[in-house]
């Protein structure tokens, strides 16, 4: 942490550098779970793509669905633009299927499941349990046991472990599994919206995913359904050298509701890992989607050693008029971050969000932001960024907003706030901007100085300063968006509220 | 990749074999052959370029230009009202017999040429120098090809305070001229200049401007660009400030087929300012681009873009402005605005305002938005018996007088104010 003590400058008040010290001083999952694992063979090729659909008890559309990704993946580059710099990747000297041994025969319930596992995301306070409360949280005794109630898929490398709360969900309809579950027992689903979002060969790392994606999870909420309970996947990296490439997909039908929850944690090791997984949403009309992630991998050593590249392609698709789509996501983690949530906004009337806070301390590198693509009428997107940037991270902005010629009286408006703490680190903004007809509005800030300014002259007239005003509103979005989030993650996100806007940069 | 990276070097070579280096050895030699080596290196722009995403260099790179049809403003050119020291190029060559004696109290004119015969001359630290530490971290390819192939230009060095600004005017007479022209200057210590420049030059400009402000120096430029409908140009300007220097650019843009200005400002001495400014009104086929690099590398300076653009019927406005923060130039002061004004629902406007930032004591920012023109603005001013087209008019001029402002000079902002209502006058018609 000691570059974090020079030159902290006037201006920025002990409480912001103690949070973020103690968000990113420690890194309190690097611990490593003892397990006997079976690996497929080290590297990439047809061989190791028919072995994980094999392993995956995969129909032969699918298999051949990923090695056509395979192929285009392999006259691919990999890309160079972020703002990023990180060695070479060797895609050949690292495993792409990693199975814990005890998970070879396929565990009919929770109560089967290696009793090493659950305490592997017990001590993560992941309830695997359904009559289990989140731990560790305080008062959650006295909340009411409805409340609290949240459906889990928890993935360990390759596999998923286990999905809690599946016959209650079913009752009301919605399907929550493993997305290889969803492959075998839902493939009219599957193949009709895998790739949809996200087609096979978008980009150099979502090309990989698909050819090679393990696990992950598949949401279906039915038309109408306000989905019961919170959905959350933990997504856990436990052995060496071996890559975690997982892909979720949510489909919201018709007038649906849904809420997903993200976590991720691996040990500390020497050498970095890669991590590159796509995630697909579908918002039909009137649906509602909240994904929210608190994003953190093994960000590496003080002097950066090791830790996770997260090359993560993220992308919701609001096919539906008046649909909706949230993204929030707390980014604490992973060596080098590339990774943008996007929102198609296609319906007319649909909506899109994205809550962002990104902190790199140390050699961080995060090179993070949204796309947010107009093309329905009267759409609304709103992008909050908040960057803070301490030791020798660099940490980088990186959006787009585009409004079509068809995509009429639509709005965004874009706030990008950025924090250095210590003159060795550096925060960066890259937005692109593209408006292509008259009546759709688009404002870009990179100030502290204007947010909506009927909301600063309604706290103004109230007698507040235009600091104090400004922190209630930004912290007021904020603090909405992250109360969505499971108690312990909202706990762990609430102290970044605190962090004070003074001394910001765009 | 390979493929692609052919096509560049065939569109590179296609276009040198076309182009004449002027001859001659010494210094200036040496410097085109840098120039074509950093040229050849990075091969002419396309479009998969990161920074011509959003304009189309093919035009610009072509052999030879579109020949664009000559055009009679009928009106008095920008400037005439100011008393100025002449300097007239036609179709990109120096015209002497139009142009006022070159000789005047605190400063050195003479042509690029003249400059270059000489072996030992001050031209020679700064032809193609603030050009190729412009190449980095973003390649600018036709600045490369300018230094290389320039055929003309003026090299002007200031010592005290200039009694009158010098005005570059540039006549276009032959419908397929390509010009590619080549200025230097240098304000010495305390020194001051104001530099206008006005005309659409050629069918086809590439220019590059160099300009080396040495501390306590002061450079003020402004610029209209010609009206003529039909003409493209690509425009550099690299600056670097001295301590305590100021540097001040102001350029407006009225129609033009296709129109590049790229400006690149290096602070480098403690306490510099520097400001750039552009207005651009646009109607139909215009298609406009500001790209705009400072950095900040120094302590304790300033730097303002402020870029407007009033856009209809088609019209296509982009601005790509980035303020770069290197490690130490604590206490910048960075500001940055880029706006578009779309009177209708075709014209377009794509932009880019990047910050990079690696000091920690700084106030860095930047704004940019796009939309109609305000309908409450609007109806207030039509509630007080406006006409339409006359508030339209009025609120065109206020979205613009941000920029306007920038100008120091009262007289010459008038001159330009003149210009802007005139055009939205034209239009009106």
């Amino acid at each position: 942490m000691t570059a974090m003590d020079d030159n902290i400058r006037e201006g920025v008040d002990r409480e912001t550098v103690e949070t973020v010290r103690s968000m990113a001083g420690k890194y309190k999952y690097g611990w490593e779970t003892e397990i006997e694992t079976e690996f497929a063979p080290k590297g990439v090729n047809e061989e190791i793509v028919r072995l994980i659909s094999r392993k995956n008890e995969e129909p032969e559309w699918m298999t051949e669905w990923r090695l056509s990704a395979f192929r285009r993946w392999q006259q691919m580059e990999e890309p160079r633009w972020a703002m990023v710099r990180y060695p070479e990747i060797d895609y050949q000297d690292q495993y792409y299927y990693a199975k814990p041994k005890s998970m070879q025969e396929k565990p009919k319930s929770l109560d089967e499941v290696d009793p090493r596992l659950l305490a592997t995301y017990e001590k993560l306070g992941i309830p695997l349990r359904e009559q289990m409360i989140l731990a560790g949280v305080e008062g959650a005794e006295e909340a009411p046991a409805e409340a609290r109630r949240v459906a889990v898929d928890a993935v360990f490398d390759s596999v998923s472990v286990g999905t809690t709360f599946k016959e209650e969900l079913a009752k009301a309809g919605v399907i929550f599994c493993s997305i290889s579950e969803a492959i075998r027992e839902h493939p009219e689903l599957v193949r009709k919206y895998l790739g949809s979002v996200v087609p096979q060969s978008d980009n150099f790392f979502a090309t990989l995913n698909s050819a090679v994606f393990s696990d992950g999870s598949f949401v279906y909420v039915p038309p109408g359904v306000r989905c019961p309970m919170e959905l959350s996947t933990y997504f856990r990296i436990n052995a060496e050298n071996t890559g975690q490439f997982e892909r979720t997909l949510i489909i919201a039908d018709k007038g649906s509701y849904v809420s997903y929850l993200e976590g991720c944690t691996a040990p500390r090791r020497e050498t970095s890992q890669l991590h590159a997984a796509v995630v697909e949403i579908v918002a039909l009309e009137d649906a509602e989607v909240k994904y929210s992630t608190v994003q953190n991998w093994y960000p590496g050593d003080e002097e950066g050693k090791g830790g996770i590249f997260n090359f993560v392609t993220k992308r919701a698709d609001c096919r539906g008029d008046r649909s909706k789509v949230m993204w929030t996501q707390v980014e604490t983690g992973s060596a080098v971050t590339w990774k943008y949530p996007s929102c198609i906004l296609r319906g007319d009337e649909s909506q899109g969000e994205f809550y962002s806070i990104a902190i790199t301390n140390n050699y961080q590198q995060a090179d993070t932001g949204t796309k947010m693509v107009h093309l329905g009428r009267n759409t609304r997107s709103r992008i909050v960024s908040k960057g803070i940037s301490a030791g020798h991270a660099q940490n980088t902005y990186r959006g787009l907003v585009s409004m079509h010629p068809r995509a009429k009286n639509s709005r965004n408006y874009t706030q990008c706030d950025s924090l250095l703490i210590g003159d060795k680190c550096g925060a960066h903004t890259v937005p692109y901007i593209e408006v292509k007809n008259n009546s759709s509005r688009v404002e870009h800030e990179a100030t502290t100085s204007k947010v909506d300014d009927d909301q600063l002259f309604y706290c103004r007239s109230r007698g507040m300063d235009e600091e104090e005003a400004l922190a209630l509103i930004v912290n007021g979005f904020a603090k909405e968006v992250l109360q969505a989030l499971p108690m312990e993650f909202a706990m762990e996100a609430q102290q970044l509220v605190a962090i004070s806007l003074e001394g910001s940069v765009g | 990749m390979m493929a692609l990276a052919q096509a560049k070097r065939a569109a590179t070579e296609a276009r040198l074999a076309a182009l004449e280096i002027p001859a001659g050895g010494g210094w200036a030699a040496r410097a085109r052959e840098e120039a074509l080596a950093r040229l050849r290196e990075t091969g002419l722009p396309a479009r998969r370029d990161e920074y011509w995403r959003y304009t189309d260099p093919v035009a610009l790179n072509a052999p030879a230009p579109e020949p664009a049809a000559l055009f009679d403003p009928q009106e008095p050119m920008p400037f005439s009202e100011v008393d100025r020291l002449k300097v007239v190029f036609v179709d990109g060559v120096f015209d002497p017999e139009a142009s006022d004696d070159l000789s005047m109290a605190g400063i050195e004119i003479e042509r690029l040429a003249e400059a270059a015969a000489r072996d030992i001359h001050w031209a020679k630290d700064l032809y193609g120098v603030l050009e190729a530490r412009g190449q980095s971290p973003v390649p600018r390819p036709l600045a490369a090809l300018n230094t290389a192939a320039a055929t003309d230009g003026i090299v002007i060095r200031v010592t005290g305070k200039a009694p009158r600004p010098v005005a570059l005017i540039y006549l276009h007479r032959s419908e397929t001229s390509d010009a590619v022209l080549h200025h230097l200057v240098r304000v010495e210590e305390g020194a001051e200049l104001t530099l206008l420049e006005n005309g659409p030059a050629a069918a086809r400009l590439n220019k590059v401007l160099e300009v080396d402000v040495a501390d306590g120096g002061a450079f003020h430029h402004v610029r209209a660009q010609g009206r003529d409908h039909e003409r493209r140009a690509a425009t550099h300007i690299f600056a670097r400030l001295g301590e305590k220097s100021v540097f001040k650019s102001f350029t407006l843009t009225v129609n033009g087929k296709l129109t590049r200005n790229e400006t690149v400002i290096e602070l480098t001495g403690d306490n510099a300012v520097a400001h750039v400014a552009g207005a651009a009104l646009g109607d139909a086929d215009f298609h406009h681009d500001d790209t705009v690099f400072i950095t900040h590398d120094a302590v304790e300076c300033e730097s303002r873009q402020v870029f407007k653009k009033v856009l209809r019927n088609g019209a296509v406005g982009v601005f790509q402005g980035k303020i770069l923060v290197r490690p130490g130039a604590q206490k910048t002061d960075g500001y940055q605005i880029s706006q578009a004004l779309l009177l209708d629902d075709d014209s377009q406007f794509l932009a880019k305002p990047e910050l990079e930032i690696y000091a920690d004591d700084v106030i860095c920012s930047h704004g940019s938005t796009s939309g109609a023109i305000d309908e409450t603005a609007m109806f207030y001013l039509r509630s007080r018996g406006v006409p339409r087209d006359e508030a339209q008019d009025l609120l065109v001029i206020a979205f613009l007088a941000e920029a306007i402002d920038e100008i120091d000079d009262e007289a010459i902002a008038d001159d330009i104010l003149a210009r802007l209502q005139a055009w939205l006058a034209r239009r009106r018609r």
